[in-house]
C-alpha cells in the first residue's frame, strides 16, 4: 500500500514538473454534423444567419435550398429598405455575399450612397466597422457602385486614434475602457480602409499598426499544453466577449490586415500554432456562437499571408509492444487539408518515471498512399508503461518556413501496453520451524489449475512467481492479490510481495488463526496479478487448501455477517422459536386442596357458634307482604354474590356492573321496605 | 414462686371477670364478634398458606387477605353503629347500620372478585 501510495506521488509531481503533453486533431466530420444540428435558421436575426451561412460553407455542409429562398426574400426586402441600421446592412451584405441574392444594381449604389454619407459623420469603432465592412462587401460583389473612400487617411487616423498603448482598442472616444475584441474589429477595418483607398495610406500608418499587433501579441496567454489565446479584460453589459470571441476576433482582424497591406509581420511561429491549437483544443461547441468563433478564425489561419500552422495528430496513443504496433503521425493545416513535403522526426522519448530523456533523432518514414508518417521500430529503451514522445516538423522547401509554422517539438503522450510473462510459479505447503517443504505444486496461470492441499495451523502457506516485461525488465503491477475464501463465504485478501522480479506472499497460519476466525474447513484460493499495462491480467482460481485450525475460545470474534443475496430477501426466513418465560413454581395440587378445605373450616366454625349463641329466626316478619319482600330481600343479596362468583369465572367487568346495577336498585327497594318493617315494628315495640 | 401464682391467680380473676362482663352483652353484638373472629381466622389461614408455598399469584392472595379484613373492619363498625351503650349513634336505627354494611361489603366483594384474577 505503501509503495503504490509512493507510487502515486511520484507520478503527480512528474505531471507537475513536465509540460503537459495533449494532441491536436484538426476539424473532423464531429464539426460538420454539430454545425448541421447547432444551426437554425428560421427566425434568426442577420447576424446569425450570416455565422450559420459562413460557418457551413467553411465546413462544406451544404445549406437547404428552401431556406436560401426564404432568406433571400425577406433579406432583399431588408437591404432596399431606407430605415435599415447599419449593422443590418452590414451583415445583409455578407449573407447576400454568400447566398448570392438577386439584389439588383441600383440597391447597391443606393446603399453605398446611404452609407458613404453616415461615415462622414461616424465616430464609434463599430459605425466605422459595419460600413466599411459593407463598402468593402460591396465593392467585392459589383462593379456600379462607387466604393472610393476619398478620406481614407483621415478615417484611418480617427480608428486609429482609438488604439491603447497595450495594443488594445477602444470602441469610442468617450468610453475609456479598452478591449481586445475591439482590436480584432479595429484591425479588420484598418484592413479594409486601405483595401478602399482610392490614394495609398502614408506608410508611416501601416507601420503604428503593425506595432500595435506587435503589442497586442506581447500580452498574449499561454496554456500549458501550449495552445495560446487572448483574453478579454473588458466586462461590458452589452456584449460577453470570453478569450474565444476575442482570440477569433484578433486572428481575423490580423489576417485581414495582413493580407490587404502584404506587410511582413514577423510574428513568432509558435504563438500563432499556439492559436491553432487553442482553437482545436475546444473540441466541438454546444452552441452556435462559439462554433462561429472557432471556425471562422480556423479559416482564416488555414490560408492566410502570416503564417499557416500546421497540425501533428496520432490515430491512437496506446501502442501495444507485443503485438509491435507502429505509431502513426497524420500531419494537416487547421481545417485537414493537406501539408507540404516534410518529415516528421522524432527527437526524444521522456519516460513518466525519470525525468531525464533519451534522444533519439529517428525519422519517420512516409506513407504517401494515406498520407501518414509511421515509426517503424519503437526506440530500445521503450518497455510498456507511459511515456512522453516528442515529435518535429522539418519543412523540405526552405521558402516554406517563412509560409508554414511548424509548431516546435510537439509533445505527445504514449501509452504502451504490452504482455507479461509469467514464470516459475509454484504453491507450496511449508512447515514452519524448519521451512521446509512439505508439498508442492507447479502452477499455470493460464490454464486450469485445481490444486489441493491441506495444511493445518502450525503450517504456512507459500505462492511465488515470476513477472517481467516483454523486454525481460522488473515490473510492479498495480494489483497482486492473494485471496482466500472460506466455505461460508468469509473471505481474506493478502498483498503479494515482491523483490525484483521475484513475488511471493506467505502466509503464516499460526499469526493468520485469530484474523480467520479460527473457521477450519476448505478455503478455495484465488491470484489477482492485473495493471493497466498489462494486457494479460489475470483472476486465477487456484484450487482449494483443506484448512485445520484449533477450536475457538469463548471470546473469539465471530466472522462478520455475509451479505444476503437480495434475490432471497423475499423468501422465507428462519423459524423464530419463541423463548417462554419460565412459569413460577407452583406448589403441588395437594397441598392446594388442603388449604382450600382448611379456609372453610372457620367458616363452619361460625356457622357452629351462632348455633352455639341460640340464634332464632323469630323476627322474621310472618304476614305475607313483608315476607315476600324479606324473602326477596336475601334472594336479591343471594343474586348478587351469585353475580360475583360468575364474574369470576368468566364474565368482564362490564356486563357485571350492568347486572350488578339491575340487582343493585332492586335490592335497594326491597330492602328498604324490608328494613323499615323491621325498624317500624321494632318501634312498636319499644314503646309498647 | 409466690409471685408466679399471685400473678395466675390474678390472670385467672381477670379473666373470670371478662367471662362475666362478656356474658351481659347482647345476642346480636355477640354475633357480629363471632363474624370478626370468623374473618380473621379466614385472613390468617390464607397468610399461613402463602408463608408455605410462596406469594406467586400476589393479587389473588392480596384480594382474600384483603376481602377477610375488610369485611372485619366492615362488621366492626357494624358493631359501634348498633352497640345501645355508644351515645355517639343513639339517633341511628340499627336497621339502617345493617344495611350501611351489606350495602359496603357488597362494593368491598365487588373490587375483590375484579382483583382476584
Amino acid at each position: 500500500m505503501a509503495r503504490y501510495l509512493g507510487f502515486l506521488i511520484l507520478l503527480v509531481s512528474i505531471s507537475s514538473i513536465c509540460v503537459s503533453a495533449s494532441i491536436f486533431y484538426p476539424i473532423s466530420d464531429a464539426h460538420r454534423s454539430a454545425a448541421s444540428e447547432i444551426f437554425t435558421f428560421s427566425g434568426a436575426s442577420l447576424e446569425a444567419t450570416y455565422e450559420a451561412l459562413a460557418t457551413s460553407g467553411v465546413l462544406g455542409v451544404v445549406v437547404n435550398a428552401d431556406v436560401k429562398t426564404s432568406t433571400c426574400k425577406s433579406l432583399i426586402d431588408t437591404l432596399s429598405s431606407p430605415t435599415t441600421t447599419l449593422k443590418d446592412l452590414f451583415f445583409g451584405l455578407r449573407v447576400n455575399r454568400l447566398l448570392t441574392c438577386e439584389l439588383s444594381d441600383a440597391d447597391f449604389m443606393a446603399i453605398s450612397a446611404r452609407i458613404r454619407d453616415s461615415i462622414k459623420s461616424a465616430d464609434s469603432l463599430l459605425d466605422f466597422y459595419y460600413s466599411i465592412g459593407s463598402l468593402v462587401d460591396i465593392k467585392g460583389q459589383t462593379s456600379e457602385a462607387d466604393v472610393t473612400l476619398e478620406n481614407a487617411d483621415g478615417i484611418f487616423r480617427s480608428i486609429k486614434a482609438l488604439s491603447q498603448s497595450d495594443g488594445k482598442w477602444r470602441y469610442s472616444s468617450n468610453n475609456p475602457e479598452s478591449s481586445t475584441y475591439a482590436a480584432g474589429i479595429a484591425l479588420e477595418t484598418l484592413g479594409g480602409v486601405v483595401y478602399l483607398a482610392s490614394s495609398q495610406i502614408d506608410e508611416y500608418l501601416i507601420s503604428t499598426v503593425k506595432n500595435d499587433i506587435m503589442k497586442l501579441f506581447d500580452s498574449v496567454e499561454k496554456y500549458d499544453d501550449g495552445a495560446y489565446y487572448f483574453d478579454e479584460k473588458l466586462v461590458d453589459a452589452s456584449s460577453h466577449h470570453g478569450p474565444l470571441s476575442a482570440s477569433s476576433s484578433v486572428v481575423r482582424g490580423l489576417t485581414t490586415f495582413a493580407t490587404v497591406t502584404s506587410a511582413n509581420l514577423n510574428l513568432p511561429g509558435d504563438k500563432i500554432s499556439g492559436l491553432a491549437k487553442f482553437f482545436l483544443g475546444i473540441g466541438v461547441p454546444g452552441n452556435a456562437k462559439d462554433l462561429y468563433y472557432q471556425i471562422d478564425a480556423l479559416a482564416c489561419l488555414e490560408s492566410n499571408s502570416v503564417l499557416i500552422p500546421l497540425i501533428q495528430s496520432l490515430q491512437s496513443t496506446v501502442i501495444s509492444h507485443t503485438r509491435n504496433d507502429k505509431i502513426k503521425v497524420k500531419v494537416t493545416t487547421v481545417l485537414g487539408s493537406a501539408a507540404p513535403a516534410l518529415s516528421v522526426k522524432l527527437m526524444q522519448v521522456f519516460s513518466a518515471g525519470s525525468k531525464d530523456a533519451s534522444i533519439i533523432d529517428q525519422e519517420l518514414t512516409f506513407d504517401s498512399e494515406n498520407g501518414i508518417y509511421i515509426l517503424e521500430a519503437l526506440p530500445e529503451s521503450v518497455d510498456v508503461g507511459k511515456y512522453i514522445f516528442v515529435f518535429e516538423i522539418v519543412l523540405h522547401d526552405a521558402e516554406h518556413k517563412k509560409i508554414y509554422a511548424t509548431g516546435g517539438r510537439t509533445k505527445v503522450p504514449i501509452f504502451v501496453t504490452g504482455v507479461m510473462q509469467v514464470d516459475n510459479a509454484k504453491i507450496a505447503v511449508l512447515d514452519s520451524d524448519l521451512g521446509s517443504v512439505e508439498t508442492q505444486k507447479k502452477l499455470s496461470f493460464d490454464g486450469q489449475n485445481s490444486v489441493s492441499l491441506s495444511a493445518n495451523h502450525l503450517q504456512k502457506l507459500r505462492i511465488s512467481f515470476q513477472l517481467s516485461t516483454p523486454l525481460g525488465n522488473a515490473f510492479n503491477p498495480h494489483q497482486a492479490f492473494l485471496k482466500l475464501t472460506h466455505e461460508t463465504k468469509v473471505e481474506h485478501i493478502f498483498m503479494v510481495g515482491s523483490s525484483g522480479k521475484q513475488f511471493t506472499v506467505v502466509l503464516d497460519f499460526l499469526g493468520l488463526v485469530e484474523k480467520f476466525y479460527y473457521l477450519s474447513g476448505r478455503y478455495e484460493i484465488q491470484l489477482t496479478v492485473g495493471d493497466a499495462v498489462m494486457e494479460n491480467s489475470f483472476i486465477q482460481a487456484l484450487g482449494h487448501v483443506e484448512l485445520d485450525l484449533p477450536e475457538p475460545p469463548e471470546k473469539a470474534t465471530r466472522p462478520p455477517p455475509q451479505s444476503v443475496d437480495p434475490l432471497l430477501r423475499y423468501g422465507p426466513r428462519d423459524e423464530i422459536t419463541h423463548i417462554f418465560r419460565t412459569p413460577e413454581k407452583l406448589p403441588r395440587q395437594e397441598v392446594s386442596l388442603a388449604f382450600s378445605g382448611l379456609v372453610l373450616l372457620p367458616f363452619i366454625g361460625f356457622l357452629v357458634g351462632l348455633i352455639w349463641l341460640g340464634v332464632n329466626l323469630k323476627s322474621f316478619p310472618t304476614s305475607t307482604v313483608p315476607a315476600t319482600f324479606a324473602i326477596l330481600f336475601h334472594v336479591g343479596i343471594g343474586a348478587i354474590l351469585f353475580l360475583y362468583a360468575l364474574f369470576w369465572i368468566k364474565l368482564d367487568l362490564f356486563t357485571t356492573l350492568k347486572a350488578l346495577g339491575f340487582l343493585g336498585i332492586f335490592l335497594m327497594f326491597v330492602g328498604h321496605r324490608t328494613l323499615s318493617h323491621i325498624a317500624a315494628t321494632s318501634a312498636k315495640l319499644k314503646s309498647a | 414462686m409466690g409471685k408466679s401464682s399471685a400473678t395466675s391467680k390474678d390472670a385467672q380473676a381477670l379473666f373470670h371477670s371478662l367471662r362475666s362482663a362478656y356474658a351481659a352483652t347482647p345476642t346480636n353484638l355477640k354475633i357480629i364478634d363471632l363474624y370478626v373472629i370468623f374473618a380473621v381466622a379466614t385472613a390468617l389461614i390464607q397468610v399461613v398458606y402463602v408463608a408455605l408455598v410462596g406469594s406467586f399469584p400476589f393479587n389473588s392472595f392480596l384480594s382474600g387477605v384483603l376481602s377477610c379484613v375488610g369485611t372485619a373492619v366492615l362488621a366492626v363498625c357494624l358493631r359501634i353503629q348498633v352497640n345501645k351503650e355508644n351515645k355517639e349513634f343513639k339517633d341511628l336505627p340499627p336497621e339502617r347500620a345493617f344495611a350501611d354494611f351489606v350495602l359496603c361489603n357488597l362494593v368491598l366483594h365487588l373490587v375483590i372478585m375484579n382483583f382476584l384474577g
